[in-house]
């Protein structure tokens, strides 16, 4: 771990970079409608703005002697309460600084896309102010100095994915998937938030430095409870099982929503927490594994049933989930992976928003259509969008010498170096992943861009007919300069180890082994082959054969189990709602009958007891005289009693 | 009464104690009848009754407290409780008059059956004390006491005036207290009369016009003439008051008085050759009859 | 014949006295029970003064009659009272306060 310095220089202005967009987030709320004429400009301007100051706080950085790198800029306290002292820093070190070119970066770019997708929404200004705001917390998020100010940025980035999924308030279906999105994510969030009490009340603070510095002394239990309450926060926010199901509904938010906050930035946050507490996750084997099995197994959940969806966004929506589930694969193999983690991270931010504004150009130009078997054959009708999509489905697919091919290969490179059975079991996974991955996205390529114009006699959603074009430029440029990012930035990153020698001073020099049972080249081949498998089962199930526009309802049963997302939902249903449900119910029987019961047993009893002795008050005199005497003579006869019988 | 059987026999060969043989003729005599004062008012169904049998009983025990060396006791009982008190029992009893008298119905289940038990338990368990703890008692007499500094009334007067002269003074307060709660109580003031009008508030109401005239209704017409109130009065040019008609009498009709007026107001006709005629009358009002 | 007859006696009035107020129904016949038993008391304070030879039992009577007589005044006030509004002086009738 390398030393803290106090942030000096260009970086103290790093504080610009959480108020520029927290300030246009701010106007264009207050500001309402007065602002609507240049809200979407302010909005876009703010983000620009943002990345320019990232950009000169990086290059500052990269000027720095590598032990200098880590600096922290305390701004004021936050919390000033006895015990518990907050301080509102931020901390600047190449790990938060590469996050804040992503987000800025991305994030412009995609701002600058909506003001063409959203230009037909009356609340255009609205939405700038929402994605201001969650810019503005997801910069909290990565460049907080502690863990309660990351959480503050947690909650908000929750915040305004809530408020952009359920953007489309006419629709039913976008409420429920918000209220799905907020819901699950509170479930990670108390992880989250368990994990964080836990340091509090060992360490007595939350601050990064010295958790991180001081994290050695707790007992190997409590590390793991704080790696896996941790890691359960970061499923939560990253769609990782068994909290992936709300992912893919999120898509109900506009294309822009879904490829900056659920594909490129937010989504990856659980992936930045992994990392972020790198020295936590060092000191426990157990947790580390937790986290390899949580990857695999989403990884391959995202695969299989991206493979089933008709739904291009549900489709690339999967894809993310599966992608996540590579990242978190190589955060959980430790000092081997962390960097590998962030590389895939940028490279998938670069070519997953370009999938995500690729289809969402389609979706423009098809009238929101979503459903690919009505589509086909739209190359010749959108080329730029074609070609820049079909650079982000090679990026993807691992195709050599594109992004993914070196982020990703990467990646199954270091499952497949673990000693014993952890090595084949991840490494397999991690390469049928690749296999699936091509041939999912191959056959969402070739529905949508190739083969018959299915479109030509169908009616869209909305009910008019197609009539598909190419976006204007302020929507195709973002795309053009993303698909760019997804042809060069994996070898930019990875040769050399550009990213991950960046990235020391925050997560630790990479560490390489082979002590798996394959070769890299070996590794290498099996990925590309099993990729080359996919596109040709791709290739021969879609590209060769006609497209029913109706989907076929008999299907054999891994279809409908990978339609029904694997019975994620179901299995959320039968594990977590239903057994909640019943035990409120025992909750309220118990309630009614025993402690009610009790309760108005005790006053029943009362109630009934003097109703019944109250007839003893007859309202006669003389019955009263009648008792008094009889006491009298009670009374005497005790006197008497005692008097005379001792 | 096995106990008071047993104390005759004790009491009996007990020289020491005994008291005098006029007090005991007294007492044996007066005793039955302080006794049957009490049983009579208990049984008396007429209040006065009950009154005057516990005249008795009081009587009794007045000349008891005397023969007991207590005259100024029993001069005191004679004259506030027999003379006093009961007098005051007397004069409620008149105020409240025919209520006097209980019902022969006993309304409360068992109240009679329990009264007496217990009546007669109070009785048997006093009894029981007196003859377990009193049966061979020396009475000390107050023969000292009442025979120097001025005998009995001085002796009490001095010990009130001095021993007991704080509780003295708190009987003067509760007696003050106890007057003004009887007059409190027993005052009925205005507060039963209230709504109702002085003169000067109808005074006030009339001239505001909440009446249907000012001034009183007129009086029937007495006149010099005519002493019944049936008379109508009459206004100053001669014709009938209406508003001296009463509703319940039949008032005399003018024509019968007419002769009357005539001579009291020195405008009489004397009789001519129309004095038969209808026309004589011409200037009366025609009577209103009701 | 020795002065504990007296007391006797005295037992036998103030037990008529409290059946008398217990089975009695009008107020001013109960109220005379009342002063039945406490003539009782007297007599028995005047009667142990004898045996005693001291003056303070009839001090003590003394202070009972004037108690009486401050008792008497206000209770017979209290039954004209009730007997104003209620037209009756039975204790059987003021029977309202009760369950």
């Amino acid at each position: 771990m390398e030393a803290v310095h106090p942030a000096s220089g260009v970086a103290t202005l790093s504080w610009l970079l959480l108020a520029l967009p927290a300030f246009g987030a701010l106007v264009l709320l207050i500001g309402g409608k007065r602002t609507d004429k240049w809200g979407h400009l302010l909005g876009c301007l703010t983000i620009i703005a943002a990345f320019v100051i990232g950009l000169i706080t990086f290059i500052n950085a990269t000027g720095l002697a590598v032990a200098d790198r880590v600096q922290e800029l305390h701004l004021f306290s936050w919390i000033p309460v006895n015990a518990l002292q907050v301080d509102f820093g931020l901390r600047l070190d190449p790990l938060s600084l590469t996050f804040v070119l992503l987000i800025t970066g991305v994030g412009g770019l995609i701002h600058i896309y909506s003001i063409g997708y959203m230009s037909h929404d009356r609340d255009r200004r609205r939405f700038f102010a929402y994605l201001n705001l969650f810019v503005a917390s997801m910069l909290l998020l990565v460049l907080s100095d502690s863990f309660v100010t990351l959480y503050l940025g947690w909650e908000g980035v929750g915040l305004a994915s809530y408020l952009l999924i359920g953007w489309y308030t006419d629709r039913p279906a976008a409420a429920t998937a918000a209220k799905k999105a907020f819901l699950m994510n509170r479930v990670g969030d108390v992880g989250l938030a368990i994990a964080i009490f836990i340091l509090f009340a060992n360490l007595h603070t939350t601050q990064y430095s010295v958790v991180f510095a001081n994290i050695h002394t707790l007992s190997p239990g409590t590390i793991t409870a704080i790696a896996l309450l941790l890691l359960l926060g970061a499923c939560g926010k990253s769609g990782q099982f068994p909290l992936q199901s709300w992912l893919p509904d999120a898509m109900e938010g506009p294309t822009p929503v879904s490829a900056l906050i659920h594909a490129a930035t937010m989504v990856t946050a659980g992936v930045y927490l992994v990392c972020r507490s790198n020295p936590i996750y060092d000191l426990t084997t157990a947790g580390r594994l937790t986290v390899v099995f949580v990857g695999a197994i989403t990884l391959l959940i995202g695969c299989v049933v991206g493979c089933a969806y008709d739904d291009i966004k549900k489709v690339l929506a999967y894809s993310t989930v599966s992608q996540i589930g590579y990242m978190m694969l190589a955060a959980g193999l430790g000092p081997f992976g962390y960097a590998l983690a962030i590389v895939h991270l940028l490279t998938h931010g670069f070519f997953k928003a370009g999938l995500f504004l690729g289809a969402g150009s389609v979706m423009h130009g098809m009238d929101d259509e979503v459903n690919m078997r009505k589509f086909g054959g739209l190359f010749k009708r959108m080329p730029i969008t074609a070609v820049t999509f079909g650079l982000g489905y090679l990026a993807i697919i691992g195709f050599p010498g594109l992004s993914g091919y070196f982020s990703k290969d990467a990646i199954i490179d270091a499952a497949f170096n673990q000693p014993g059975w952890e090595g084949w079991v991840f490494g397999l996974a991690a390469a049928i992943g690749a296999g699936l991955t091509a041939f999912y996205m191959t056959r969402l390529v070739l529905m949508t861009f190739f083969g018959k114009e299915r479109w030509r006699d169908q009616k869209s959603v909305n009910g008019n007919d197609f009539h598909p074009h190419e976006a204007s430029p302020v929507m195709w440029v973002p795309m053009v300069i993303l698909a760019v990012g997804s042809i060069g930035a994996g070898a930019y990153l990875s040769i050399g180890h550009r990213l991950s020698d960046w990235l020391t001073p925050s997560l630790g020099a990479l560490q390489e082994r082979s002590a798996g049972p394959l070769s890299s080249i070996e590794i290498t081949i099996l990925t590309l082959v099993l990729a080359a498998i996919g596109v040709l089962v791709a290739f021969v199930v879609v590209g060769r054969r006609d497209v029913p526009v109706v989907r076929p309802e008999r299907v054999s049963w891994p279809v409908r189990a990978a339609r029904a997302n694997l019975y994620g939902d179901a299995l959320n249903e039968t594990l977590i709602a239903r057994p909640g449900l019943w035990l409120d119910r025992a909750l309220v029987f118990g309630d009614k009958f025993g402690i009610d019961g009790a309760v108005n047993g005790i006053g029943i009893l009362f109630r009934g007891s003097s109703g019944r002795l109250r007839k003893l008050q007859t309202g006669f005199v003389r019955s009263y005289a009648l008792s008094m005497l009889g006491g009298a003579i009670v009374l005497i006869g005790a006197l008497l009693l005692v008097r005379f019988s001792g | 009464m096995t106990h008071e059987a047993l104390l005759f026999v004790q009491a009996a060969s007990d020289t020491a104690n005994r008291v005098g043989a006029g007090e005991t003729i007294i007492f044996w005599i007066l005793g039955p009848i302080a006794l049957a004062g009490a049983l009579g008012m208990l049984f008396a169904r007429n209040a006065v009754h009950s009154a005057l049998w516990l005249v008795l009983t009081m009587f009794s025990l007045g000349v008891f407290y005397m023969i007991e060396q207590a005259p100024f006791l029993g001069f005191v009982q004679i004259i506030v409780y027999t003379g006093a008190i009961m007098m005051l029992f007397l004069f409620v009893l008149m105020m409240v008059g025919k209520e006097s008298s209980d019902s022969v119905v006993e309304v409360l289940r068992g109240q009679r059956l329990w009264a007496g038990i217990l009546g007669v338990g109070v009785a048997g368990l006093f009894i029981g004390i007196v003859a377990q703890s009193l049966d061979d008692v020396t009475s000390a007499n107050l023969n000292g006491p009442n025979s120097t500094n001025g005998g009995n009334v001085a002796n009490i007067g001095r010990s009130l005036f001095t021993d007991f002269l704080f509780p003295f003074e708190l009987t003067s307060a509760l007696l003050i207290t106890a007057a003004i709660g009887a007059i409190v109580l027993a005052y009925t003031g205005k507060a039963d009369k209230s709504g109702r009008k002085t003169q000067r508030d109808l005074v006030a109401m009339r001239f505001r016009g909440e009446y249907s005239r000012p001034s009183p209704l007129p009086g029937p017409g007495v006149f010099a003439t005519a002493n019944s109130v049936a008379t109508p009065a009459l206004l100053p040019d001669g014709s009938v008051a209406p508003e001296s008609l009463s509703d319940l009498i039949d008032s005399v009709p003018v024509t019968d008085f007419a002769h009357d007026l005539e001579v009291s107001s020195g405008t009489e006709h004397h009789a001519g050759a129309h004095a038969l005629t209808e026309s004589g009358s011409d200037s009366d009002e025609e009577v209103t009859r009701s | 014949m020795t002065p504990t007859y007296y007391l006797l006696l005295s037992a036998l009035l103030f037990s008529i006295g409290a059946i008398g107020v217990l089975v009695r129904r009008n107020a001013i016949v109960v109220f005379m029970c009342i002063e039945l038993m406490l003539n009782a008391v007297n007599l028995t304070l005047v009667t142990f003064a004898r045996i005693n030879g001291s003056l303070s039992g009839q001090i003590m009577a003394f202070f009972v009659m004037v108690v009486a007589a401050a008792e008497v005044v206000v209770g017979l006030a209290i039954i004209m009272s009730i007997f104003r509004t209620r037209r009756s002086t039975s204790v059987d009738d003021a029977n309202l306060l009760k369950y």
